[in-house]
């Protein structure tokens, strides 16, 4: 990428950003723009409301009554205890597998990623280059189309119908390793560890004790990304898994919607709409108390293109 | 291990420090080996090779598969489909987005912190729930759709042939608008607050400002962002693939070449003109989203 404005331009702004534009330059509030800003607001909450209130009708009122108007009776709680319950409680296996897949594939991810971007901003090595070539066009590379392959390859490893045949390809994240190098480039000044090594203090313990305190906010960012894509991933586990006790909640909600139809049709929407429901709530929470960190580490990342 | 050789013999020109660095790329080096380009080989292999039918064992065909992908309508029906998804749904997403972002930055909106935040929450919505729901809203027996048509008398039929494309294109555009948005967003905030004074005291309005200081600073951001929604376009599976359960004679099982691949691998047991299938569109993907970085980056010289 061409960079449109030098990094020392750029800096003290990425970080510390509300409030700095002066009252002079506040325009008035727009009425016309605040309300067609709320039109689009309604058309994105529409399906989320849609989802609140559908946990809480019953099968029968769901296909009785108006999609965006309460049942007859409220359901939430017994279509929640239904929907961890059934099939001897296969839902709660299922968000136990993507806790796991989660914890270790976007938490490893993290950690692979920051070494290797902070590797790739603070030293000066041979074949730095070619690895910066070889990821940025990995970015490039549709991960559904290497599905296939890696279905086949992890096949012949034995490693399908595995967890590894899941946290193994979360472990890379290109776009994590891009970020956290733009990152590192400019959150850690080559001063500081060069007074470090002064001190005595060995490369990986100068990364350990200082470097990844600074590290922090794109650490954060980074993680968040990593989870929102194990936590969502979809195909890769369609692909790998054949077995229901290691299915992620994705898998197994389709799963669970497919029973509606074919031979031997079982709907069970209400569990759908419930168990959506409960995948959809811890994400939305993490997103909501780590806001300041997913915007700081964007903004970073925006900087240098 | 050689590393250690290797620092002795270039000292003169790395230092031993400088080697440290491998260390710490090394970890994410191995597994990515493992998981992109140990997969590519072996796709690249297996689309070299055909299966006998009758006697077992494989044969090497050359570009025999690659010839034959490039003549099947099955893969151009579907390769068609998500560059007309892609033509119509990239510019509506990032439009909206861009459109936000400007508004949420313009200081003119009350509460601006709600909206970015509402905006960006379907990102935090698993793709597979939000094609579950919007399936359900999409339903003509129950959902949204049936109650609009029953209060409207209208005919609504989201999920007919002639409109599911446009409903898949509504799913997209609702799951990423705000993850754009917050990209735009982002890259509006690092624009020197002295620009913005000395457009004002030039006498500069409101929309001047945003055509000659913001959307020029996009740039960049909005050159990254065509990029990933392109490949993400190309990628075109989850949305038609989980609405074919509620529509299968609709949505057929080449529908997108990505569901071509996936379909001819898991339904057909065709391996290797699956891998032929998946390497093809990866390579496009790689030449357009490569078209659009060039031109990105000539265009901001």
């Amino acid at each position: 990428m061409t960079a449109t404005m030098s990094p020392e331009q750029a800096q003290p702004v990425a970080v510390e950003s509300t409030g700095r534009r002066s009252s002079a330059l506040r325009p008035g509030k727009s009425r016309v723009l605040t309300g067609v800003m709320v039109l689009y607001v309604i058309y994105t909450l529409i399906p989320l409301v849609w989802l609140v209130i559908s946990a809480t009708k019953t099968q029968t009122d769901l296909l009785s009554t108006a999609g965006l108007a309460p049942g007859h009776s409220f359901a939430l709680f017994s279509n929640i205890k239904e929907t961890l319950t059934y099939r001897d409680g296969i839902f709660l296996r299922w968000f136990a597998n993507t806790l796991l897949y989660v914890v270790v594939g976007a938490g490893g991810a993290t950690l692979l990623s920051t070494a290797a971007g902070y590797g790739l901003a603070k030293y000066r090595f041979p074949g730095r280059r070619a690895v910066f070539a070889v990821v940025l066009g990995a970015i490039a590379i549709p991960p559904t189309a290497l599905a296939v392959p890696t279905f086949l390859m992890f096949s012949n490893m034995g490693l399908t119908n595995t967890v590894w045949a899941i946290i193994v390809p979360s472990l890379v994240s290109p776009f994590g390793l891009y970020l956290m190098w733009v990152y590192a480039e400019e959150a850690v000044p080559q001063e500081l560890l060069e007074a470090a090594r002064i001190d005595g203090a060995g490369e990986f313990r100068i990364f350990w004790t200082v470097s990844l305190r600074l590290l922090a906010p794109g650490v954060v960012t980074v993680l968040l990304f990593a989870l929102v894509s194990t936590w969502n991933n979809y195909f890769l586990p369609l692909i790998m898994l054949s077995k229901p006790n290691l299915y992620p909640l994705t898998v197994g909600l389709t799963q669970w919607s497919n029973q509606a139809h074919g031979a031997g049709a079982h709907p069970v929407y209400n569990l759908v709409v419930t168990g959506s429901l409960l995948t959809i709530v811890p994400l939305i929470v993490v997103f909501f108390l780590l806001q300041r960190f997913w915007q700081s580490g964007l903004s970073a990342g925006s900087v240098k293109q | 291990m050689s590393s250690a050789v290797q620092a002795v013999s270039h000292r003169r020109w790395w230092s031993n420090r400088d080697l440290r660095g491998w260390s710490f790329v090394a970890p994410f080096l191995a597994v990515f080996a493992l998981v992109f380009l140990a997969p590519i080989g072996y796709a690249i292999y297996l689309s070299l090779y055909r299966e006998q039918a009758f006697f077992g064992g494989k044969t090497f065909v050359g570009f025999g598969n690659y010839t034959d992908v490039f003549s099947d309508g099955k893969f151009w029906e579907g390769a068609v489909r998500v560059l007309l998804f892609l033509a119509v749904q990239v510019p509506i997403m990032l439009g909206l987005a861009l459109a936000a972002a400007l508004a949420i930055d313009s200081g003119r909106l009350r509460a601006p912190r709600v909206f970015r935040l509402v905006i960006f929450l379907p990102y935090a919505v698993p793709g597979v729930v939000a094609v579950l729901m919007w399936g359900y809203l999409y339903g003509t027996s129950f959902g949204l759709a049936a109650d609009i048509n029953h209060l409207l008398g209208t005919a609504l039929q989201p999920l007919s042939g002639r409109w599911v494309l446009t409903s898949i294109v509504n799913i997209v555009t609702w799951e990423f608008v705000g993850y754009n948005m917050l990209i735009f967003y982002s890259a509006l905030r690092t624009v020197p607050e002295d620009l913005y004074e000395a457009a004002a005291l030039d006498g500069a309005g409101a929309l001047r400002t945003v055509f000659s200081i913001k959307i020029p600073a996009l740039r960049g951001a909005i050159v990254i962002a065509t990029i990933f929604s392109i490949i993400g376009s190309f990628q075109l599976f989850n949305e038609p693939n989980i609405l074919r359960n509620l529509v299968p004679n609709v949505i057929n099982t080449n529908y997108t070449p990505n569901m071509y691949a996936y379909n001819l691998s898991f339904g057909g047991q065709q391996y290797n003109y699956s891998a032929t299938v998946a390497i093809v569109m990866g390579v496009l993907t790689a030449i357009i989203a490569y078209v659009v970085q060039l031109r990105g980056s000539r265009d901001a010289l």
